[in-house]
């Protein structure tokens, strides 16, 4: 370990609170990667990065493999921000160039980092169709759509169709009278790559991307997907400041309820996974819940672990993929069937991809083939 | 936009080991010219060529990228080039909306004995991208 390090470890623990450690072990007790047998222990990370032990904390396995899923954050007795950490030593990592290779070979970050440059002119909108209304640049309600069309286009395997999620949102934002901003410019929102440790890149994207909604007026930002929610509020006040408000698609309709004609009736029962950046990070779990109820006959049965208890779908940044990812995929999927529900419903594009995903082992099949919509989806059908 | 006086393009061409690399073997061994702005990746199969290689070429600032491999049909692990195609399909995919010229990347498949086809297909890929120009990510990056 360098001097250098040592400096870098004890400002990262003082800044996480990671030094008001007092070695309990709820953190690795509640870690899904932990009990599932992954290479990873919150409590080690911590104690070796109070320790400045640089092989474990920045060179080590176990910070690629933590979901930053925030389960051990919420059981912390000391509020160690374990999530931050992690961010924060992947920074370090990532400088230092010792980070393992991304899944997929790394091809969605090469493609954030190349939207983050902002040479190209993008091809972004030709899923809009004549009956959705938005405009390219100015109104009240910018509508987030995120990397939906370029997920659906990288994984075609999936029979992906993240791009309904987006479409239904444009429709539910029509159905309450809005004309929504749907940039022609908007890039990465740049979360996956902060969670990487590229803070640089995230802040070439975060700030065309807030130049980009200043000027379209707005007064709300809304993102049916999460990770686009949780970043462009918790972490584009650099940017930003304190306005237009952001808000994910469920909080914002949650309000306007009363406005939505929900009127079409279904008899279908349905559960719901709580995305990670919306529960535990921005501590949604009731609008998601009240749009479901609101939806005439739909049925929703919760799993064993819901709300901020809920388990995440192992793969959102894009960091890591492995066997115990997929063991997390698997098991949650059991969880979801065991309660009788034909639709697994989430309110994040990236819980399904990494959800399909798992459905592909060929040795599973039945057990864990589950109908998936996302809430803005369910929604958009009773209009 | 126009190039630069004395400009010459950047090019990444992906060969499998078996048919395309030794295409440009031949034509080496047959003393055939052709441009010689590019740099040679060579793997085993056109299989291996999935989209975050030529994405991380384009990337790091490359004006075109080739993917070549075996004729179909004649792949050395029998299918590898049909799952080229499917990976190079994703790619094209996704440079397209991220707004890459579509003559940028390119997919041929040349075998081992086209020597004088390996030497047309650079030539004018490498007189197409030299048209079109620096690579808009180039610019920045160089
Ligand atoms: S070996 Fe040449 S394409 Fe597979």
């Amino acid at each position: 370990m360098t001097r250098a390090h040592g400096e870098r470890l004890s400002d990262i623990a003082a800044r996480t609170r990671a030094w008001a450690c007092y070695d309990c072990g709820k953190c690795s007790a509640t870690c899904p990667v932990t009990r599932i047998g992954g290479a990873l222990s919150p409590r080690r990370t911590v104690l070796s990065t109070n320790l400045l032990h640089a092989d474990v904390a920045v060179y080590g396995a176990e910070i690629a493999s933590c979901l930053t899923c925030g389960a051990c954050d919420r059981r912390c007795p000391v509020q160690v921000d374990f999530t931050g950490l992690v961010r924060a030593l992947r920074e370090v990592s990532h400088e230092e160039d010792a980070q393992p290779e991304c899944p997929h070979g790394g091809a969605l970050q090469s493609l954030m980092r190349m939207m983050a440059r902002g040479t190209l002119q993008q091809q972004r909108l030709d899923w809009l169709g004549p009956d959705l209304h938005t405009d390219p640049a100015h109104g009240a309600v910018f509508l987030w759509t995120g990397c939906t069309v370029y997920y659906d286009a990288f994984f075609p395997e999936y029979g992906m169709r993240t791009l309904d999620v987006t479409r239904a949102a444009v429709r539910l934002l029509n159905a309450l009278g809005q004309v929504p901003v749907v940039s022609p410019d908007e890039v990465c929102c740049g979360h996956d790559l902060l969670w990487n440790g590229d803070r640089a890149s995230f802040e070439a994207l975060a700030r065309r991307n807030a130049a980009l909604i200043q000027e379209s007026g707005a007064e709300v930002v809304v993102a049916p997907c999460a990770e686009c929610a949780r970043t462009l509020r918790l972490d584009y006040g650099p940017f930003l400041g304190s306005s237009p408000r952001i808000q994910h698609l469920s909080e914002y309709l949650a309000e306007r309820l009363s406005d939505l004609p929900l009127v079409r009736e279904t008899t279908r029962r349905v559960t719901f996974q709580d995305p990670c950046r919306l529960g535990r990070h921005l501590g949604v779990v009731d609008a998601p819940r009240s749009l479901l109820a609101a939806v005439p006959g739909l049925e929703l049965v919760e799993m064993a672990h819901a709300g901020l208890n809920a388990t995440c779908c192992a793969g959102g940044t894009w960091s890591a993929c492995d066997r115990y990812a997929k063991k997390l995929q698997v098991e949650r999927l059991k969880e979801a069937k065991a309660t009788g529900a034909e639709i697994l419903v989430t309110a994040c594009p990236k819980c399904q991809i990494h959800f399909r995903c798992a459905q592909k082992d060929p040795n599973l099949g039945q057990d864990i083939a589950i109908e998936m919509q996302d809430v803005a989806q369910v929604l958009a059908d009773a209009l | 936009m126009s190039a630069p006086e004395g400009w010459n393009p950047r090019i990444v061409v992906f060969a499998c080991n078996w048919c395309s690399y030794a295409g440009a073997d031949t034509a080496g061994v047959s003393r055939i010219q052709h441009q010689p702005h590019f740099r040679m990746i060579r793997v085993m199969c056109s299989g291996r060529i999935q989209p975050g290689f030529v994405l991380r070429a384009f990337e790091k600032g490359a004006d075109g990228v080739l993917v070549s491999g075996c004729h179909i049909g004649d792949c050395h692990y029998l299918f590898g080039n049909e799952r080229a195609v499917e990976q190079f399909e994703k790619t094209r995919a996704v440079t397209r909306i991220l707004g890459l010229e579509d003559e940028r990347l390119r997919l041929e498949w040349i075998s081992a004995a086209e020597g004088a086809r390996f030497a047309q297909v650079i030539d004018q890929f490498t007189e197409r991208v030299r048209a079109l120009g620096p690579s808009p990510l180039a610019r920045e990056a160089r």
